[in-house]
């Protein structure tokens, strides 16, 4: 088994709050079934969509707000056998409901 | 939540308290994601809008936007998180509410507005939601209830509970308040369903709530309880399993919940403490009548006749006149109801009430003048407001036609 990182990208939520709750719903019961199946590692956490960026020999500091097709709004962290399958166990996630989400799928590098 | 946060930005600030409740529900969903609902979602929900406030109040201490009755305590970092929690306790939470409620009954206010508000600040109802409650069109609501927040916002924070010269006025207008608002939902004019449970139950909430701060808890607070508590008994047998309505003469009454007419009698018992006599007193007492009643023929007519002259009185109706009416009718026979609807001179009201018709229409069939019924049936069809009044109508119609000979044989 190898680690794999997911980095979930996407616009902000929205709807009504019925609509918002559902979809938390449908969230919990994918990670649910992760962890189940013995696939989590670790659910991971949200995000702020504020924050620091320092960069450069002078260490500048820059604020966010971020491109919203950058920010990432969350990780967790997925044991599969190879990317491929854990590429087909991201396909589960509910974030493709919302336009502009996406999974990013980043093995993580073991020695 | 909104009205813990509004007493600490101040009235005016209302949409900064929907903000942060929206932001923490917000908040909630996106973490509750990844870990989980919690084991007391609203409790965390809470706690989050609690620190949510804290990030505000601090980025605006310089400002000095928020309550000015708080500005001497939020001095310090120390202060400032104690007052936050304080506004978070049951307590305080329960007596914000209470505040509030005084400060929808804004003396310039129509009254229509004063219960919207209360649905949209108190109840949790979206803009939608209460036109849904009034039959009027979502911009037009919107339009009232932000001209009612604009009124709010005028006065810098929530009604005082303790002001003395003002209490008892806005006192009066909360009962009225509540008093159309659980009218609203127990012979609502809806087109979907005759009854809406959802309107008694939070105007049922909010009297408890007022019965609970004592100032507030006065004999008519406890008469407008009562009243409400006598007509959610009868609620179950409102409504047969269809849907469709059951009048109260025809309801069957071992549907009634006696756990609730019990605390009616009780809340009627002690509302007879004062010395005043008010409508909400009297209804009670006719519901209460009702209630004491195993079935029709054992009921009281007599007496209900008398309360609903006591209640024409003090509120002239051309609707009240109509129930008395049938009571009389119930006493005397028919056709001395027919004679006294005949006698109620303001009937441009009545005429889109479909139960004016059905009442004549009701009267004439027991007199055996099924044609004359059927006519005045069909009257009250044509003004019906949703599908429960038209079935209950459509049966009716069909009592007039069927076997004529059979419906007009004496009964023994």
């Amino acid at each position: 088994m190898s680690e794999f990182l997911y980095l979930y990208r996407g616009s902000e939520p929205a709807g009504s709050p019925e609509e918002m709750q559902q979809h938390m719903q449908k969230w919990i019961t994918w990670i649910t079934e992760l962890g189940e199946k013995g696939h989590l590692k670790a659910p991971g956490h949200p995000l702020e969509r504020t924050g620091k960026v320092v960069s450069g020999k002078q260490k500048a500091v820059t604020d966010g707000p971020f491109a919203e097709k950058d920010l990432v709004g969350g990780y967790s962290i997925v044991e599969a056998t190879d990317i491929n399958q854990a590429v087909e166990l991201a396909g589960g996630c509910p974030i493709f409901e919302i336009t502009g989400g996406s999974v990013e799928v980043r093995p993580i590098m073991q020695m | 939540m909104v009205a813990a946060l509004t007493r600490l930005f101040g009235v005016h600030n209302h949409a900064l308290a929907e903000d942060v409740v929206q932001d923490a529900f917000v908040r909630a969903l996106e973490v509750w994601k990844f870990r989980g609902v919690p084991e007391n979602p609203s409790a965390w929900l809470m706690a989050t809008a609690k620190n949510r406030a804290l990030d505000v109040l601090r980025r605006e201490r310089t400002a000095r936007t928020f309550a000015p009755e708080l500005g001497k305590l939020l001095e310090s970092e120390w202060t400032l998180a104690t007052v936050v929690a304080d506004s978070f306790t049951p307590h305080a939470i329960q007596d914000d509410q209470l505040r509030m409620m005084f400060s929808c009954c804004h003396p310039r206010l129509p009254e229509a507005a004063q219960v919207a508000l209360m649905l949209n600040l108190l109840c949790g109802f979206s803009v939608g939601e209460v036109a849904g409650a009034f039959l009027s069109s979502e911009a037009a609501t919107e339009k009232r209830i932000s001209r009612g927040k604009k009124v709010l916002a005028g006065s810098n924070k929530l009604f005082e509970l303790s002001g003395e010269d003002e209490f008892e006025t806005r006192l009066a207008g909360v009962q009225r308040a509540l008093y159309l608002l659980f009218n609203e939902g127990y012979h609502g004019a809806s087109p979907h369903s005759a009854v809406r449970v959802e309107l008694c139950e939070e105007a049922m909430r909010l009297t408890a709530l007022l019965r609970a701060h004592r100032p507030a808890a006065t004999p008519t607070t406890n008469a407008l309880a009562a009243l409400m508590c006598f007509h959610a008994a009868r609620l179950p047998a409102r409504l047969d399993e269809a849907g469709n309505l059951n009048s109260l003469i025809d309801q069957d009454r071992s549907l009634w919940d006696p756990r609730l007419a019990a605390e009616g009698r009780r809340l009627l018992d002690i509302s007879a403490s004062g010395t005043e006599l008010t409508e909400y007193h009297v209804e009670a007492g006719i519901a209460s009548l009702h209630a004491d009643a195993s079935g029709v023929e054992t009921t009281r007519w007599d007496a209900i006749v008398s309360l609903y002259d006591t209640l024409l009185e003090m509120r002239p109706s051309p609707v009240v006149a109509l129930s008395r009416a049938i009571a009389v009718a119930q006493a005397e026979g028919p056709e001395r109801g027919l004679e006294e609807i005949a006698a109620i001179t303001d009937t441009a009201r009545l005429a889109a009430y479909p139960f004016y018709f059905a009442a004549l229409g009701e009267l004439e069939l027991r007199s055996g003048r099924n044609s004359i019924a059927l006519e005045h049936f069909r009257k009250a069809f044509g003004v019906a407001r949703n599908a429960a009044e038209r079935n209950f109508l459509e049966d009716r119609a069909q009592a007039c036609k069927g076997s004529p000979e059979l419906k007009e044989a004496p009964a023994h």
